[in-house]
C-alpha cells in the first residue's frame, strides 16, 4: 500500500531547502523594511541639509519663522507638538483606564461587546471630521463655556491668568490637545482593556479571596501584573497623538508664535505647519526648513515608538515567565 | 429523593455516638443550588462543616466541589451569570443574604487555589498585602507577621534571606507555600483549599499535608482534592460528590472503611471515578 517516495512528482523541493527558500524570503522581507526606514531617514537628510548646515542643532529651540529673511526655527512648532500630544496623553490615559477597568471588571456581560465596538468605533473616524467638528462644535463651545468663565475667574491671577488668555474664538493649543485625546482613547482603552484581560483569573481571585475591593484589585494586582502592556498602549497613543495632522491643523491656528503660554492662543505644530506651507514653500532654505521639522518629528516618532516595541517585548516575555 | 439521600447519609453518621461530642458546626450548608446560567450545578446540598477540623470534598472532576467550595466566600460573585440559593451560615450568620460587606466575609475565609498565583510584588509584600488591607501595623508588627506567617507555611527557611525577590522567583511548591502563607497571615477563621496539591511534586504535596494537620488547630480547613489518598492521609470528615450532589459525608475513617452508599465504595476502591 505505501507508495514510492518517487511517485511524488510534485514534490519538487526537499523539505529543508523549502524552509530555507522560505526563510531567505521572510528575510528579505524584514530587510526591505529596515532599507526603506533607513532610505527615508536618509532622504529627510539629504532634504533638510540646508537648513541643518545652516542652522544646525540650534534650530531646535530658535524662536522664528521668517521666509523673507530666511531665518527660520522649530521653537514654536516643537513646543506645540510636544504641548498638544502631553494634553492629550495627560487626559487620554486617566478616561482609557476608566474604560479598560469598566470594560474588564464592572461592566455588565451585555454592556461589554457594544461599548468594546463602540470604543473601537471611535478609531475609525476619519481624522478629519474631527478637526471639522473640533472648529465648528468642540471650539466655540470650549471659547463659550470654559475659556470665558476662567478668564472672568483667574484673569488677574499672575500664572493662570496668563494660560487662559487671548481671543475668545476657540483655536489654540488646548483644543487640539482634546481633540487629539479623542483620537487616542481608542487606541490606549483598546490596549488596556486587553492587557487587564490576558491578567489570570486565578491571580484576580486570590486577591478578592483575601478581601481586596475591585479598586484594590485593579490599582495593586492587575496593574503592576500589566504595567508594560499598559505602558506600551500609552505609547502607541503617544505616537500618534505626535504625527496627527489633520485634526490638528484645523483646530491649533497655525500661527507661528510663542509670545504668551496661554493655551488659547493660536498656535502651530510641526504637522500641520508641513501641511500648511509645504505646498507654496520656495525650494531652498524654506523648504529644507521644512524637511528639517519632519526630520525632527520622524526622530520623535520613531524613539517613541522604539520605546513601546521594547515594553511590548517584555510584556511577552513576562507572559511567558508568569503562569 | 436525592436531598432524602444526602440527609439519610449524614443522619447515618450523627446517629454514631462519637459523633455526639463532636465539635461545634461552623459552617452550615442548607438546601443549596447553584448556578452556571440555567444549568444547575449544585443540587439541594446541605452538611455541617465542624470547626478546628479538617474536611474533605472528593468525587470525580464537574461533580461540583470546587463549586461548592467557592460559594463559601461568594467568589462565584464575580461572575455575573452564576449564583446560589439556599442558605449558608457562618456561625450563625447566612453569608448568602448577607448585607455585610463582602470584603470582610472574606477575610475571614482564605482561599488557595489549584495553581499557585504569587502577586506580581516581593516575598514579603506576598504576605503584607492582604494584612495591610485591614490592619495598619508598625513596619516592626508587620514583619512579625510575614516571619509567623512564613513559619506556619513552614516556607520561613527556605525564604527568610530573598524576601525583597519577587514572588514569582520562587519554585512552584514554595509559591503554594507562599499562597498558603498569605492566606495565613489574615488569620482568617476559615481556609479553602481548592486542590491546593494538583501542581505539586509528592515532596512539596507531603510539606503541605503536614502544614494542613498543623493549621487545623487554628482553622477550620476544608480542602477540596482529587486524590482519594491524600483525603485520607489529613482529613477528619470527607463528603463524596457525584453530579453535583452530596451522596455522603462522615467520618473520614468510616467513609474509606465502611461506607454507607454502594457508590461511594466503588469511588473510592477506584471501581469507578
Amino acid at each position: 500500500m505505501y507508495a514510492p517516495l518517487s511517485s511524488f512528482p510534485r514534490r519538487l523541493l526537499s523539505d529543508a531547502l523549502a524552509d530555507r527558500l522560505f526563510g531567505l524570503l521572510a528575510r528579505l522581507a524584514a530587510l526591505i523594511t529596515l532599507a526603506l526606514l533607513l532610505g527615508i531617514l536618509l532622504s529627510l537628510i539629504v532634504g533638510a541639509w540646508p537648513a541643518i548646515h545652516q542652522f544646525g542643532p540650534g534650530f531646535l529651540t530658535h524662536n522664528a519663522w521668517d521666509p523673507v529673511k530666511e531665518d527660520f526655527g522649530g521653537r514654536v512648532m516643537i513646543y506645540g507638538t510636544l504641548a498638544t500630544s502631553i494634553i492629550a496623553l495627560a487626559i487620554a490615559v486617566p478616561v482609557s483606564f476608566g474604560i479598560a477597568l469598566f470594560l474588564t471588571e464592572l461592566s455588565p456581560a451585555w454592556l461589554k461587546r457594544p461599548l468594546g465596538t463602540a470604543v473601537e468605533l471611535l478609531a475609525a473616524v476619519p481624522s478629519i471630521v474631527y478637526g471639522m467638528w473640533g472648529l465648528m462644535v468642540f471650539g466655540p463651545v470650549l471659547a463659550r463655556y470654559v475659556q470665558q468663565p476662567m478668564q472672568s475667574l483667574l484673569g488677574d491671577v499672575p500664572f493662570l491668568g496668563a494660560l487662559v488668555s487671548g481671543p475668545p474664538v476657540g483655536i489654540g493649543i488646548l483644543s487640539a490637545g482634546i481633540i487629539l485625546s479623542i483620537m487616542i482613547i481608542p487606541f490606549i482603552a483598546s490596549v488596556m482593556r486587553d492587557v487587564f484581560e490576558v491578567t489570570p483569573p486565578l491571580l484576580k481571585e486570590s486577591a478578592y479571596g483575601l478581601g481586596a475591593t475591585t479598586w484594590e484589585v485593579i490599582w495593586k494586582i492587575v496593574l503592576p501584573f500589566t504595567k508594560t502592556g499598559v505602558l506600551g498602549g500609552i505609547m502607541l497613543g503617544l505616537g500618534r497623538a505626535l504625527g496627527e495632522t489633520m485634526a490638528v491643523t484645523f483646530v491649533i491656528g497655525n500661527m507661528n508664535q510663542l509670545n504668551s503660554i496661554s493655551l488659547f492662543e493660536p498656535a502651530n505644530s510641526i504637522t500641520s505647519a508641513l501641511a500648511n506651507e509645504f505646498a507654496e514653500a520656495a525650494p531652498g532654505l524654506h523648504q529644507a526648513s521644512l524637511i528639517y521639522l519632519g526630520l525632527v518629528l520622524f526622530l520623535i516618532t520613531f524613539v517613541v515608538l522604539t520605546f513601546s516595541r521594547l515594553l511590548l517585548m517584555r510584556l511577552q516575555k513576562n507572559e511567558g515567565m508568569s503562569v | 429523593m436525592t436531598t432524602m439521600n444526602a440527609m439519610n447519609a449524614m443522619n447515618a453518621t450523627n446517629d454514631d455516638p462519637q459523633q455526639e461530642t463532636a465539635l461545634p458546626i461552623k459552617i452550615a450548608v442548607r438546601d443549596l443550588n447553584f448556578y452556571y446560567g440555567k444549568f444547575l450545578a449544585l443540587k439541594q446540598i446541605s452538611l455541617d462543616i465542624p470547626e478546628h477540623c479538617v474536611t474533605a470534598f472528593i468525587g470525580p472532576s464537574g461533580c461540583g466541589k470546587s463549586t461548592l467550595l467557592r460559594t463559601f466566600n461568594r467568589m462565584y460573585e464575580l461572575y455575573p451569570e452564576q449564583r446560589a440559593t439556599g442558605s449558608i451560615t457562618l456561625d450563625g450568620e447566612n453569608l448568602l443574604a448577607s448585607t455585610q460587606d463582602i470584603a470582610l466575609i472574606r477575610a475571614r475565609i482564605g482561599m488557595v487555589f489549584q495553581k499557585p498565583t504569587p502577586f506580581p510584588m516581593s516575598i514579603f509584600d506576598n504576605i503584607a498585602f492582604g494584612v495591610k488591607l485591614f490592619e495598619n501595623l508598625s513596619r516592626i508588627d508587620m514583619e512579625e507577621r510575614v516571619e509567623w506567617a512564613l513559619k506556619k507555611a513552614a516556607l520561613w527557611d527556605e525564604v527568610k534571606d530573598k524576601l525583597p525577590q519577587s514572588g514569582a522567583s520562587l519554585s512552584g511548591g514554595q509559591q503554594q507555600r507562599l499562597c498558603i502563607a498569605r492566606g495565613v497571615a489574615i488569620k482568617p477563621e476559615v481556609l479553602l483549599l481548592d486542590e491546593p496539591c494538583s501542581a505539586l511534586d509528592p515532596i512539596s504535596t507531603a510539606r503541605i499535608e503536614e502544614l494542613i494537620a498543623e493549621i487545623k488547630k487554628d482553622y477550620t480547613v476544608i480542602i477540596v482534592t482529587h486524590n482519594m489518598q491524600q483525603a485520607a492521609r489529613c482529613s477528619d470528615y470527607t463528603a463524596y460528590m457525584y453530579l453535583g450532589e452530596l451522596m455522603e459525608f462522615g467520618e473520614t475513617e468510616q467513609m474509606f472503611l465502611k461506607p454507607v452508599r454502594q457508590e461511594t465504595e466503588d469511588y473510592i476502591t477506584g471501581r469507578f471515578g
